[in-house]
């Protein structure tokens, strides 16, 4: 990436995760911001990527409540007294 | 005294009596064990290998080796966090053993760019919260399918660090890659999420 005072779209996605994790240094950081004050689209993308990050965590907590199948616990158990 | 079973701080007074039982192979411990823990184990399973059967094969194996290892099991965590490593591992495993080439099929999903290095195809905003537009659970569905799009290389850096929260060294340690290997997949993964997401949100909120 390069630190002349405009980056690209391209250049800004790259280093994304960089940037929220807040492990881009300066002035690449500063290149960044720079960016995303004149370039409506690379704040949509910023916006719905982290939206994305945040969704993904449902997951972790949909069906909380799962039974163990029936035929799963006696695998196990004739599995273990094999082992 | 660390490591004793009584003694960790991590674990409930529960868990410690069923580690005994573990211990002293009693028989009935280790169903307990998956009556206990085998539903989340599932579930977990499910989300790595997609496939109910090698979900289930997966947990079993991993209950398996459970028996196998409990006497190094040191109880400086709790048991349900030490079996849920060994069956990510049981997944991992698997997914080596499956022959695909997700790096062609994750192209199609990251964003293009013009010439002067512009998005192609520019980004809008989801403008309202996911979930003022969707049900939770009609919402937490449509991730978790997009998710099971994604090649396995990539919906397994994600799973565990977006969702299983492992932090990147170790992440990187289990999948035999370097840290900035399983970053940039990472990126790469999250990347694609999204825009596997994007017309269905957009669409909601237009």
């Amino acid at each position: 990436m390069n630190d002349s005072p405009g980056i690209t779209c391209e250049e800004l996605i790259a280093f994304l995760a960089d940037y929220l994790s807040d492990e881009l240094a300066e002035p690449r950081r500063e290149a960044f911001e720079r960016h995303l004050l004149r370039c409506r689209a690379c704040v949509a993308y910023l916006a719905t990527y982290g939206e994305t990050i945040r969704m993904s965590k449902c997951v972790a907590t949909a069906q909380l409540v799962s039974d163990v199948p029936e035929e799963l616990v006696i695998a196990v158990r004739e599995a273990i007294r094999r082992a | 005294m660390r490591g004793s079973v009584a003694q960790s701080d991590m674990m409930t007074g529960a868990e410690s009596l069923l580690l005994e039982r573990l211990r002293r192979r009693d028989d009935t411990a280790f169903e307990d064990l998956l009556r206990l823990h085998g539903g989340s184990l599932l579930r977990v399973a499910r989300r790595f290998l997609i496939s109910e059967e090698d979900a289930r094969d997966a947990v079993q194996d991993a209950f398996v080796a459970a028996f196998r290892s409990i006497a190094k099991f040191e109880a400086t965590a709790r048991l349900s966090t030490w079996l849920q490593r060994i069956t990510i591992n049981e997944c991992l495993m698997r997914l080596r053993n499956r022959r695909r080439h997700p790096e062609e099929d994750l192209e199609k999903y990251l964003p293009r760019f013009k010439d002067d290095g512009h998005q192609a195809a520019p980004a809008t905003t989801w403008s309202e919260s996911a979930e003022t537009i969707l049900e939770k659970a009609e919402l937490c569905e449509l991730v978790r399918r997009a998710i099971q799009q994604l090649p396995d290389t990539y919906r397994v850096v994600l799973l565990l660090r977006d969702i299983e929260e492992i932090p990147n060294e170790e992440v990187a340690q289990m999948l035999g890659i370097t840290p900035n290997a399983a970053k940039i997949r990472l990126h790469r993964a999250r990347q694609a999420l999204r825009t596997i997401l994007d017309p269905h949100m957009r669409e909601r909120t237009a």
